[in-house]
């Protein structure tokens, strides 16, 4: 997963409520076997109309938007369906944040372990941010180690989990991480199957 | 004593292997023992290709079933279906990583292929304390049972695969409470749509949700799942409801359920698997059952639903920071602001998915089907959550009442829920289905899904129209 420490570059807002995953990834972009081609699946539906033809109303087809690094997002963004394809198209169209005052729940796992940094803030800096807008585009920075959004002499503070902060810094493989306490997974099965004997046997019969 | 502990609490407490962090209670990190898992051919690739590159193995491979069920046709007559070529390379890639990495794999022709949210309860396989991750949203389904079941991503199943766990964050909890008796005609589905509706597509977010009351005691085990599958689409990251003597015989007669002996020392277990008294939620919710009507939706999100006497809401009505969305909803859907509801002319009827295609659900549509005829012009279908449903209403004689009312009898699959495989509405077509989701676009590029109950797919599907089931007369299926 690629490194978040601090990163310029536009913004473009999205406001709707309740943008899904289906609407952020739709299913013609899911039948592959590997992680490629997802940039031109982002919002495909309204990125190109039936016809394949750009639909050059929509905020990322704009003349300019040709730096779109940042998404600000209405409430309950990347709900719906677990396709982690959605945050795959995001980061591979260029995508490094969204601010929000709400996600999806699979959505933001899907983000933190791909290096999609989610901004949760409140309704009042959403609107702040919203108006400092042009038309709904912009330019900002993101400093990740000092939590805060740069747009041009403002500030905006953010806080986000510790744990996902220093994943996002570092690039951890979290597979690897756990694989550290494999003698504690080894001793909890043990114990655990010798209490709740009906579960030890195989899924498979 | 130990404090009054939540159901969602007591589970989470006998999976935690050890805390990463955070203090105890909601927000707590913690390494999670994960019992079970499904795979499904769409969401898994990705997670097989990453243990293949890391040269990992699989720590626990028993506790793994695959099946395919979103992508294969369900074509009436197996192989007249189409699949395309993406389509039939991640079936063949399930089953060959359930080869080379020792997962049992359900293919598009074993007998027990189906929906994987039917598939895993009807084998027996979903047990009362379990905790299940699955690459799917809809696995919140298992709740019915006292899972904690929850989706999670492709990243996440490769995690899960490698090391039987999840670093896990504790959620909060949130008890919705369905008082009294639900009104004749009413069912598990209107009940969770009202849910939704209340308190919007978001209102669950960061909880996990147990469902209580006597409206919920008395529904079968089946309904459960219904409410369980659906409360994902209020943002419920999982749903609960304690497990009683109908779980226990609900798993005594599946396949490959614990032996009897076993079964019997897991009852006193699983007797305790309940929300102490005076437990403490962080959030309640109250719903008289007797109040709650037959639902459908209107717009392209799931709480965007109403009672089928009711209106397309006029935007200009509502609160100003949904009426944007309402506007764009009902352009959409190509309504019109305050048009009765029944006045709703439909093009296409469909029943299946994980939220309601098990035997109740065909039994109940049955019953409004019997001696009935699909309304001319509207093509209706129905695809049983599994094969295993299929044959079992085969035997009760429901296929034979589908298919004289007009029905097409499907075989078992994902079908028309999401339209990834050759199940799909055409631009424009309107379709009332006993789904999960109005998203648009999700039946097809440009379809409208009014989601509702099956009985209630199967009255518009009579009517032509969007239809209240209350008006038919139910005749006994057979
Ligand atoms: S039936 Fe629909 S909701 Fe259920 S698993 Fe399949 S696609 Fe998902």
């Amino acid at each position: 997963m690629e490194r978040f420490l601090r990163l310029s570059g536009g913004v473009a807002a999205m406001p709707g409520a309740n943008i899904d995953t289906d609407v952020i990834m739709p299913k013609a972009f899911l039948k592959g076997i590997d992680r490629s081609g997802l940039a031109d699946g982002l919002f495909h539906d309204l990125r190109f109309d039936a016809a394949g033809a750009r639909r050059n109303d929509f905020i990322l087809n704009r003349p300019g938007m040709t730096d779109t690094r940042f998404l600000l997002a209405g409430p309950n963004f990347g709900c719906g369906s677990s396709r982690e394809h959605a945050v795959w198209g995001m980061l591979q169209y260029g995508i490094r944040a969204i601010a929000g005052t709400s996600f999806g729940a699979i959505f933001s796992d899907n983000a933190a372990n791909n290096g999609l940094l989610l901004l949760t803030l409140p309704g009042s800096d959403i609107a702040l941010l919203s108006d400092m807008l042009d038309d709904g585009a912009g330019q900002w920075t993101i400093d990740l180690e000092q939590e805060r959004i740069e747009i041009a002499d403002r500030i905006i503070r953010f806080d986000v989990d510790p744990a996902a902060r220093q994943a996002l810094m570092l690039g951890l493989d979290r597979i690897g991480e756990t694989l550290t306490h494999a003698a504690h997974i080894r001793a909890f099965e043990q114990a655990y199957f010798a209490s709740n004997p009906w579960l030890a046997g195989p899924a498979g019969g | 004593m130990s404090s009054p502990k939540t159901l969602y609490d007591k589970i989470i407490d006998r999976h935690r292997i050890l805390s990463l962090g955070g203090t105890e209670g909601a927000g707590e990190r913690l390494l999670l023992y994960i019992d079970r898992t499904v795979l499904n051919e769409y969401t898994s690739p990705q997670a097989f290709s990453g243990l293949r590159d890391a040269g990992r193995k699989l720590w626990r491979p028993a506790a793994s079933l695959g099946v395919v069920d979103h992508v294969n046709s369900t074509a009436p007559v197996h192989g007249e279906g189409t699949v395309d070529d993406g389509a039939r390379r991640q079936i063949e890639y399930l089953i060959e990583n359930g080869r080379d990495f020792g997962i049992e794999i359900f293919d598009v022709l074993d007998p027990r292929q189906g929906i994987e949210h039917v598939v895993m309860p009807e084998l027996g396989l979903v047990l009362p304390g379990m905790v299940i991750a699955a690459g799917d949203s809809h696995s919140t389904t298992y709740g019915a049972f006292g899972v904690v079941g929850f989706g999670i991503g492709t990243s996440d199943i490769e995690h899960l695969l490698a090391s039987q766990t999840l670093v896990y964050r504790r959620l909060k909890t949130m008890r919705v409470t369905i008082d009294g008796d639900l009104a004749p005609g009413v069912t598990a589905k209107d009940v969770i749509m009202e849910v939704i509706r209340r308190i919007g597509a978001d209102g669950a977010a960061g909880h996990a949700v147990e469902f209580a009351g006597k409206a919920i005691d008395a529904m079968g085990v089946e309904a459960r799942m219904t409410i369980c599958n659906m409360a994902v689409e209020c943002g419920a990251r999982v749903a609960l409801t304690a497990p009683d003597d109908k779980v226990t015989d609900y798993i005594a007669a599946c396949p490959r359920a614990p032996s009897p002996t076993m079964l019997d020392r897991a009852r006193d277990i699983w007797q305790a698997l309940r929300s102490d008294a005076g437990a403490r939620f962080d959030a309640e919710l109250f719903v008289a059952a007797g109040d709650v009507p037959p639902m459908v939706s209107w717009g392209t999100s799931p709480d965007q639903a109403l009672a089928i006497t009711d209106r397309v809401p006029d935007p200009a009505d509502l609160p100003a920071e949904r009426r944007e969305d309402a506007n764009r909803a009902i352009t959409y859907m190509g309504l019109a602001p305050r048009m009765a509801l029944q006045d709703i002319a439909i093009d296409r009827a469909f029943i299946g998915s994980c939220t309601n295609a098990r035997l109740s659900d065909i039994r109940d549509a049955a019953r409004i089907l019997r001696g009935r005829k699909v309304a001319p012009g509207v093509r209706a279908m129905i695809s049983p959550g599994s094969s295993t449903v299929r044959r079992e209403a085969e035997q009760e004689g429901l296929d034979r009442i589908f298919r004289d009312a007009g029905f097409e009898w499907r075989q078992s699959g994902c079908s028309l829920c999401l339209a990834m495989n050759d199940d799909m509405l055409a631009p424009g077509e309107r379709c009332a289905s006993s789904t999960n989701r109005n998203f648009e676009g999700r039946q097809g590029i440009g379809g409208r899904t009014h989601l509702m109950s099956p009985a209630m797919v199967a009255a518009a599907a009579v009517t032509g129209k969007l239809a209240d089931v209350r008006a038919f007369a139910v005749q006994e299926p057979l």
